[in-house]
């Protein structure tokens, strides 16, 4: 790490850096999306077919025996400023996001892939090979540990009462038996009923998610937790209880999700939902000193 | 079946294991993109409390800020990139500014002058210490003294 990183984890302004990137407006930044091992099957034509961000070519950018993925992003859209506004825009954001995330892809195809996280932006690519030269033996270390393998999602979701297998446990139609309790006694009997079945469902996601990672266990090499999904853009239905990742030899992919389906068979009201492979996005985290670029903050 | 892919991104293709995640909801890959991945210090750096991102993610992935702690999701407030809460020692420079400053205004304020020439919080701090530890040597002394009838007894 050079002295000049030091200086960026300060945030009061380096007149330098300042200048730099003020050029924003007529400018072109490097997108870095990945950090690869120069392998064969990515160089020059092969990239070709893939297109990142802003629809810009993708190159490779070697330094130290890692290369970076990088595109050209105009700065205009780039700079600090520019993406500070940006950002908040939810569909430039899923544009984004979602063109990254089609070039880790492409580049997992092919070969082991460290996922940068989004809008990763160097001023060019000297800057670039700074950074890698400055991280090499930290990314190797990365690359070995991913070599061959995937991450699978694994959502476990608990299902609304209604789900329930037997109809008359809950909803508001349980009159029959509470007929002659009265309205008042018969509502609370099937607010209780409700809460008990919630419950109850709850109680399966969570079992469902004890049996998930037991039976993960012997093929998944790590396990990572992601928060539930919660909000407008989570999609299943009924509320995720547990959305974990799982880092799978590739070979295995298959018993994984086998294993994980049977664990679960039988559970009442849960319902389980496998995304993937991904490349090793959850599991390629860097936290303290060893982080490259300065990123330990404190 | 309890267990279920979703449709598109799981589907199983053995053959060609990536690509299938292309379709996946956006919130999947948000969470990967924009949570997961190595963290680097780029150039452009992005301060995400200033962007309020941490809006949009709640937005995005938790319903509502008051319902994310409800149910125990208090990430962002550990989160170095996220959170000002995570570096303490500025947070509490910042307090202690924002108390300053109120103080000054209240001094400023006729009237309240003679109340506020020194600063109040010691004072009270004092006076509550030492009330309660008084009574308590008196207690200690009076004890201390039954001891002494009794083995003079």
């Amino acid at each position: 790490m050079t002295t000049e990183h030091a200086e960026h984890t300060e945030l009061p302004e380096d007149p330098e850096r300042a200048e730099r990137t003020g050029r924003a407006r007529d400018t072109e930044f490097s997108y870095a999306y990945a950090v690869v091992r120069p392998a064969a099957g990515l160089d020059g034509d092969a990239l070709r077919e893939v297109e990142g961000v802003a629809s810009g070519p993708v190159r490779l950018v070697g330094a130290g025996g890692v290369a970076a993925a990088v595109g050209s992003v105009p700065g205009r859209e780039f700079s600090e400023a520019a993406l500070r506004h940006h950002l908040e825009d939810l569909e430039w954001l899923e544009e984004v996001a979602r063109a990254h995330h089609g070039v880790v892809e492409f580049l997992a195809a092919r070969t082991t892939v460290l996922p940068l996280r989004l809008a990763t932006v160097y001023v060019d690519d000297e800057r670039v090979r700074e950074v890698l030269r400055g991280g090499a033996g930290t990314f190797a270390r990365l690359l070995d540990r991913f070599a061959g393998h995937v991450e699978w999602g694994v959502k476990v979701y608990a299902g609304l009462p209604r789900d329930l297998a037997d109809p008359d446990a809950s909803g508001p139609s349980g009159t029959g038996p509470d007929a002659d309790a009265g309205p008042g006694r018969s509502y609370l009997r099937m607010r209780r009923r409700e809460r008990e079945d919630r419950e109850a469902v709850r109680s399966a996601a969570a079992e469902a998610a004890r049996r998930i990672e037991e039976a993960a266990d012997g093929i998944a090499v790590e396990l990572a937790r992601h928060r539930p999904q919660q909000g407008e853009l989570a999609t299943g239905s009924g509320e995720n209880v547990a959305n974990d990742s799982y880092l799978v030899p590739g070979g295995r992919s298959e018993e994984f999700r086998d294993r994980v389906r049977r664990a679960t068979r039988g559970l009442p009201g849960v319902r389980v939902e496998i995304t993937g492979p991904w490349a090793p996005y959850s599991f390629a985290v860097l936290t303290g000193p060893e982080a490259p670029g300065g990123t330990a903050r404190p | 079946m309890t267990a279920s892919d979703p449709i598109g991104p799981s589907g199983a293709h053995p053959l060609s294991p990536y690509g299938q995640t292309q379709g996946a909801n956006l919130a999947d890959i948000l969470e990967r993109v924009l949570d997961k991945g190595i963290v680097i210090v780029g150039d452009i750096r992005i301060n995400l409390l200033d962007i309020e991102l941490l809006t949009i993610r709640l937005r995005l992935l938790v319903a509502s800020v008051d319902k994310a702690r409800e149910i125990g999701i208090d990430w962002w407030e550990h989160d170095p990139a996220l959170s000002s809460r995570a570096e303490p020692p500025r947070d509490l420079e910042r307090e202690n500014r924002r108390l300053r400053a109120e103080i000054q205004e209240l001094r400023a304020k006729p009237g309240s002058r003679a109340a506020l020439t020194e600063d109040p919080a010691p004072r009270r701090r004092r006076r509550e210490a030492t009330a309660p530890r008084r009574r308590t040597r008196d207690e200690d002394k009076g004890e201390d003294e039954d001891k002494d009838e009794g083995r003079r007894r």
